[in-house]
């Protein structure tokens, strides 16, 4: 395994669907017309719509060809921090293909959707184990939809104490979500610094608690990859004054099994179903945002809840103090299929074991490459490290340019300049479904790419080399945004 | 455990190298008295074999298990969905790659989302769509949102009492802890939106419109349009059915500002109501108000052509607590999807499917006319419209769910309760005209 995985290979250029638009031609295969036509108003018909006329041959290798230009987690490592890249597992697609699922109608009625609810019942059953929660909406149909989801349930708690607050305290360490959630909530953002050993400190909390805060935001483990060892203490104080803790769950995939933060003191948390479930990220979505809630929030939780009677399972509506809708139907149940296939797949055990490899890797990755780059935070991690380029800034060598040299050996970079409180943040997530064999390959190419900095700077400059497009111009892109072709 | 590919081996080499005797003491740094004891309390793991027995057992307890014949919409719509669609999403490049941040490697991403966005303002006749939102009631809150932040001087937004429920529920959601406030238009007798009523509301932010409406029924958008012009606020228009405009004058045509619409009908299965694809339409004006990602046009450094995300200034991640939304993942997968089967069934193929969903949807009103149904609204519909059902019906219904496999109409009463005994039909180009003929004859 001495080979790097990144080697050139013959690939095609593809223009846009309407430069291959032929008049005439269509890809479909039109359904009989077997009833008379009935003439609309010309008042109300308008032209048709001008779409791409193609074959279907012309459809298949557009699309062929555009996948082939793109890397997902099939290709090879892809080791984001925070965004959990793990393996998809494919029957998880069997599954959620099943024509009892796909096929389903959410208006046919309970009685017909028996299996639907019964697997979301289950699914909120399993979500709320693995967190500690009495209660789960399976609702918002991604993490910030969630984050949104739980600040109205708080809101909505103050609201019915018959005294709203005005702020939430967000760490500097929050992802931006948190205090954009936070504003759509008429919150102020009361921003605070970690300490210096990367985590909250009580006193810094305690500081800024009071009587009009409605609560805090926290992500445990945070976004250094740090668990905040002090959210008990953090969570009596925001509660001696009356506020809410949000758990941000988008970095599950350390502590599964192993901590649950229903324990800790949060009164609500979001969990990434895209993120610790194995769930798809598409190239940007559909996730899911499911929410877990204490006892005392579970009144606001989002309508319709799903209820067990006896052995059948129906939606229950009459909730006076819900926060209401937050989707058209259900959530993204088509998401929740792959995900509940997941947690039957790994069983409880499964689950923990994921988290503590999960662990293992991300420190076997932070020992391995101490030295070679500078850890801000050179303390124990979870399931995250956070690098930065403190060393290659002597070369005058950023973490762009390191990131964009690693796709030329194959690798798809980590999370870059995230978090904001370390300056040109690199942040390595491996997950649990990497081998040693890749990861050593990965650290080997950090170390090619570290000497490539001191020894050859250019390479770094210039790269990526081997992709079909090199550096692109954003700044162009934002001046004159051309959206359409 | 399959995904997990760690062997004994490996783990001791690299708790060596990691400096932890025990995995167990890689949790150190959480106090004891935190740690979970004893495990979680789930179902043992199951074989793929297993895990297949359940999940068909649980799928075969819906309905949507067996050949059934679907003539019911209401924001979600059986279509035929061409098997290219489905074989080019699921693969593993599109489906498994992360948002485009790194845009040397996701141009695959990247050029399938700009040229869904360039589709969608075609089919809408608006300057700028989205890279998506999560379905259209959220994409239909946050339009609703920008007007009301447009509008310094109202804090209160019209919105059509004819909007899909759900949507109106969601929009109250959102707008709770504002201050904001909806105002609701009534309908008139012929089941569309009361423009006269409109006409005489005051000191309101923005007018939002839905055609066709959840009756089904086509509203006159333009005619929204001008009285919208007339306050100097915004106009939005939204839709549940994306195929209408296959058919019917574009929102954007009619003059919408803002769009927000349901493109589930794009080649996506309905999967009991979501995911879903929201779609997201603006004016050039408010292309900076717009939320979620923006697929742009640029070159890169050797000159040639490629796509990155653009005009990221407007979100959460650089905005923070100043961001106009708080979306990051959106609909994406469903927006490739959504771009396939446009590019397949293409400007032939989307007039050609509109027309039949209107031809079957008259034929259908017409049958179940002569069965003994009431019209109620005399307005043109597109694939959905309602009727007043004969005595008996509510029964029949029923029945011919549990035993022929017949969805005939969603009951509108619990919608509004004065519609007792009303249902909403829908056809699509998927029902035959022996499938409607045979659902003539079984409710006569």
């Amino acid at each position: 395994m001495n080979k790097q995985p990144g080697t050139k290979g013959l690939i095609f250029n593809e223009p846009q669907l309407w430069e291959k638009s032929r008049e005439g031609r269509c890809a479909v295969s039109l359904p009989k017309a077997d009833v008379e036509r009935a003439e609309l108003a010309a008042s109300l018909t308008g032209n048709a719509p001008d779409l791409p006329q193609l074959s279907e041959l012309d459809v298949v290798r557009h699309y062929t060809r555009l996948s082939q230009w793109n890397f997902g987690v099939d290709s090879g490592m892809y080791p984001l921090g925070s965004c959990t890249m793990k393996y998809n597992p494919k029957t998880n697609e069997v599954q959620a293909a099943r024509q009892g699922f796909a096929g389903a109608h959410p208006l046919v009625g309970e009685e017909f959707s028996q299996g639907a609810l019964k697997l979301m019942h289950d699914l909120e059953q399993a979500l709320g184990e693995i967190t500690g929660f009495p209660a789960v909406t399976l609702q918002p149909a991604a993490g910030a939809h969630g984050e949104l989801a739980g600040m109205l349930m708080i809101h909505a708690f103050h609201a019915k104490k018959g005294k709203q607050r005005s702020k939430i305290i967000i760490p500097d360490t929050a992802h931006g979500t948190n205090p954009a959630s936070a504003s759509l909530c008429g919150y102020e953002s009361i921003n605070v610094k970690s300490g210096e050993k990367g985590i909250l400190e009580p006193a810094t909390v305690a500081a800024v608690m009071d009587e009009d805060t409605a609560g805090i935001m926290i992500t445990n483990p945070n976004t250094l990859g740090l668990f905040e060892e002090n959210i008990r203490e953090i969570c009596d104080i925001v509660h001696a004054k009356g506020g809410l803790v949000y758990g941000d769950g988008a970095n599950m995939n350390a502590i599964m099994g192993i901590v649950k933060p229903g324990d800790l003191g949060i009164d609500v948390l979001h969990l990434n179903l895209h993120k610790t479930f194995s769930t798809p990220h598409g190239g940007g979505g559909p996730g899911s945002g499911p929410v877990g809630v204490v006892k005392e929030l579970i009144p606001f939780l989002p309508v319709p809840r799903v209820e067990k009677e006896l052995d059948t399972y129906k939606f229950v509506t009459d909730c006076p103090d819900s926060i209401g809708k937050m989707h058209t139907f259900y959530g993204h149940f088509g998401i929740m299929v792959r995900a509940y296939a997941y947690i039957l797949t790994m069983g409880g055990e499964g689950l923990r074991r994921a988290s503590q490899l999960a662990v293992l890797n991300a420190n076997y990755i932070k020992e391995s490459l101490r030295g070679t780059l500078n850890l801000p935070y050179d303390r124990p991690c979870m399931h995250e490290c956070v690098f930065n380029d403190k060393y290659q800034k002597e070369n005058h060598v950023t973490t762009m340019d390191m990131a964009k040299r690693l796709l030329d050996y194959g690798f798809h970079p980590p999370t870059v300049y995230f978090p904001l409180v370390v300056d040109a943040a690199f942040m390595v997530e491996p997950t649990e479904t990497e081998s040693k064999e890749d990861i050593d390959q990965f650290i080997d190419a950090v170390k090619a790419i570290a000497a490539e900095a001191k020894e050859n700077p250019d390479l770094l400059k210039n790269a990526p080399l081997l992709t079909k497009v090199t550096r692109l111009d954003e700044v162009a892109a934002a001046r004159k945004p051309c959206l359409r072709g | 455990m399959r995904y997990l590919p760690h062997t004994k081996e490996d783990i001791d080499e690299m708790l060596a190298k990691s400096g932890h005797p025990s995995i167990d003491a890689l949790f150190n740094t959480i106090p004891d008295a935190l740690q979970t004891k004893g495990g979680l309390n789930l179902p043992e793991a199951m074989s793929e074999w297993d895990l297949d027995s359940h999940m068909e057992t649980l799928a075969s307890a819906n309905i949507a298990c067996k050949d059934y014949k679907c003539f019911i919409g209401g924001g979600s719509y059986d279509h035929y969905i061409p098997s290219i669609v489905p074989y080019l999403v699921s693969r593993s490049e599109f489906a498994t790659a992360y948002t485009p941040y790194q845009p040397e490697v996701s141009q695959g991403t990247l050029q399938g989302i700009y040229e869904f966005q360039t589709m969608i303002t075609e089919l809408l006749g608006m300057d700028i769509a989205t890279a998506s939102h999560y379905d259209c009631g959220t994409a239909l809150a946050e339009c609703a949102l920008i007007a009301l932040r447009k509008d310094k001087k109202s804090n209160k937004i019209a919105v059509s009492s004819l909007v899909h429920p759900s949507h109106l529920k969601i929009i109250e959601t959102y707008l709770r802890p504002t201050g904001y406030e909806i105002v609701q238009i009534p309908r008139t007798k012929e089941g569309l939106t009361d423009a006269a009523a409109l006409g005489s509301l005051e000191g309101i932010a923005g007018v939002a419109v839905q055609s066709p409406n959840f009756l089904g029924n086509i509203e006159d958008l333009s005619a929204f349009k001008a009285i919208a012009d007339s306050k100097g606020i915004l106009f939005i228009a939204s839709f549940t059915e994306s195929l209408a405009y296959g058919l019917l004058k574009s929102p954007g045509f009619c003059g919408a500002d803002l769009v927000a619409g349901e493109g589930q009908s794009l080649g996506i299965a309905k999967t009991f109501g979501g995911p879903g694809l929201g779609l997201l339409a603006g004016t050039k004006k408010l292309m900076r108000t717009l939320p979620g990602r923006f697929i742009g046009k640029t070159k890169d450094a050797n000159g040639e052509d490629g796509y990155v995300l653009t005009l990221a200034t407007r979100e959460q991640h650089i905005k923070r607590e100043k961001a106009s939304s708080n979306i990051c993942s959106n609909n994406g997968l469903n927006a490739m999807t959504a771009a396939m089967y446009l590019a397949t069934v293409g400007k032939i193929g989307i007039r050609e499917i509109a027309q039949q969903n209107h031809d079957k949807a008259v034929y259908l009103k017409s049958c179940l006319e002569n069965a003994g149904f009431e019209s109620v609204f005399d307005s043109p519909f597109f694939n959905e419209f309602v009727l007043k059902a004969p005595k008996g019906f509510k029964e029949k219904r029923a029945d011919l769910i549990r035993n022929q496999c017949i969805f005939a109409g969603i009951d509108l009463e619990p919608y509004y309760p004065e519609l007792k005994d009303h249902y909403l039909f829908c056809a699509t180009e998927k029902v035959s005209k022996n499938d409607i003929d045979q659902l003539a004859k079984e409710v006569q």
